[in-house]
Order: C-alpha cells, then structure tokens, then sequence
C-alpha cells in the first residue's frame, strides 16, 4: 500500500507529512512532483501544506493547474483516498474538487495556533476511526483559512453530509466554523488544521491520539501496513 | 490588430466580508475628518496588455481567460473588466 505525497513549489510540509506516514505509520510514501503523472498503483493521495507558488493570485489557483492535478481529479473519480492539508485543501477547492473558497481570515492575521476540531462526518477514509463529534486537539498556520460557501452551498453541504471537521470556537470565520469538507463520494477530504504535525507526543502537549485516527483511518480504509 | 490595455478588477460578492476594507474605512479613514465615506472595498486588479481587433474582442478574450483559468473564484468573487487604449 503506498501513499503519494504531491510536491508543489513552495510546498513545506511535504516532509513533515512523509515523516508521519513512514516513521509513526510505517506506510510506504513517495513523493511525486506536480509536473510528473501518478502511477497507477497508488493507493492515497496527499496534498500537503505550505505556500505553492508563493500564495500568488491567491492560495492554491496556480497550484491547482499544475499537471498532476489531471491525475489527481482521475483517481478522485475512482473513489481513491485523497487528504488535503492546509495549503492542499486550498488546491482542492480551486481545482474544483472540493466545494468553495478559502479567503483571508477575519483577523487579517497569519494565525499560528492549537484549536480543537469537531469530528462532523466519520465515515470518510480519513475519519472513520474516528467518533462523531469527537474533539480532536489541532494546530493550525495559515493567513487564508476562513472556509467560505453561500447559503445554498452550505444548505446542500449539510444535506449530503459533507461537513467533515468544524472548530469547537469561533477560530478565523469560516463559515459555519467549517474547518474541513469533503466531496460528495466522501472519498476527497480537505482541512486547514495540521494532523500531521498532532500525532506524536513529543510535539502535541494536549493530546496526540486523535490526530493519529485521522490516519488510522487511512490505513483501515486502504489496508494492511506493509 | 491593436493593443489594448484591459484592467481585471477582481472584488468579493457583495454581502461577504472583507475585512481590509473595513480596516480602512474604520481605522484610517473615518478616524480623520472624512465623515463622508461610507465604504471602502478592497480588490485585486490585474492588468493585461493584449492584441485584439477591437476592444470588444479583447474583452471577450480575457474573460474567457477570467473563466477557463479561474483568475476568480465565482463561489466568492466577481471580476469586472474595462477595456482602454494603449
């Protein structure tokens, strides 16, 4: 079972995300540049956080013209697991992949921060280890986080259940306190918070368990470790 | 075919925050005695130089430039485009 991790420019949390899988996991994970395809025998894909192409026109448009995205928007349509983190989320949405915007938050500030999600739909490949409505103790880092829908949206959001993750607090105005959303097959996920910088003890001071379901649910979902 | 200078401006829906804006307004502007302003929007503006036979195409091609390529993202953003002489 492996895991593609896609590299972007200006991706940063490519590493931290590889660490994760194949030192707390112990997944098999290969990186892919965003100019290259993805072969056929990847199993998940993770889009990790960081600021591709400096953030310009805004977080995530360019990025989510890159190449791979095509191979990307093939395996969503197979139904293979697919997380976004942070910055990855934000590609998602501009994809199109993903319902909605990603806007500057209320504050103005870049908000570096623990906060605490609600769990809001586990039945995701990355939530299903996962207690509705559990709290999952999180740091967030970014300046364009407020998740945005219309009303109509947000109406059809609920109706299909494609609310994954909400903040316990009011944390940057997102809508809703959306945090983290998914397609309507539930099979591509994407949330601002970090869970890979959350599931070691030596770097989570609250609570590191379940930021590890997150991908706990990965591995029930796509099998076996190797 | 002629040169055109065609200005993007990109600007949120009404009806959704924009919090630099209000910044503006609030903090800078209403804190002096201009009393009289009653908003203040921010916005992004790219601005394009293109070759077209008229103004009319060269509109036509940068929005469909805006669309294809989502210069904007519609959920939450309107573009205007203006066409001017070079």
């Amino acid at each position: 079972m492996k895991v593609g991790i896609i590299v972007f420019p200006g991706s940063n949390c490519d590493r931290d995300m590889y660490h994760v899988l194949t030192d707390v996991f112990k997944l098999k994970a290969e990186y892919f540049w965003h100019e290259k395809g993805l072969p056929k025998n990847i199993d998940a894909i993770i889009l990790p956080g960081g600021f591709s192409y400096g953030d310009r026109l805004r977080s995530g448009a360019i990025a989510a013209h890159s190449p791979i995205i095509n191979d990307v928007r093939k395996m969503a349509e197979k139904g293979i697991p697919i997380l976004g983190v942070c910055n990855g989320f934000q590609i998602l949405v501009e994809a199109g992949l993903l319902p909605g915007a990603l806007l500057k938050n209320t504050s103005l500030n870049f908000m570096c921060k623990w906060t605490n999600l609600i769990v809001e739909n586990n039945k995701t490949p990355f939530t299903n280890k996962l207690k509705l409505h559990q709290k999952i103790p999180i740091p967030i880092a970014n300046g364009e986080g407020r998740y945005y829908v219309d009303d109509d949206t947000l109406k059809k959001l609920k109706r299909t259940n494609q609310i994954v993750f909400r903040y316990s607090e009011v944390v940057n105005g997102s809508t809703d306190r959306i945090a983290g959303v998914c397609n309507e097959d539930g099979n591509v996920v994407g949330m601002m918070p970090h869970p890979e910088r959350a599931t070691e003890s030596e770097i989570n001071p609250i609570d590191n368990k379940p930021s590890s379901l997150i991908f706990e649910s990965l591995i029930k979902t796509i099998g076996v470790k190797n | 075919m002629t040169i055109f200078n065609v200005h993007v401006t990109i600007e949120n829906k009404s009806g959704i925050s924009d919090p630099e804006g209000e910044t503006i307004l609030n903090d800078l502007v209403l804190k002096g005695t201009h009393s009289t302003i009653t908003g203040i929007k921010t916005a992004k503006m790219l601005k394009f130089t293109i070759k077209e036979k008229d103004k009319k195409s060269a509109k036509h091609k940068i929005q469909e430039i805006c669309d294809e390529l989502r210069i904007y993202n519609p959920m939450v953003s309107k573009v205007t485009i203006d066409v001017f002489d070079s």
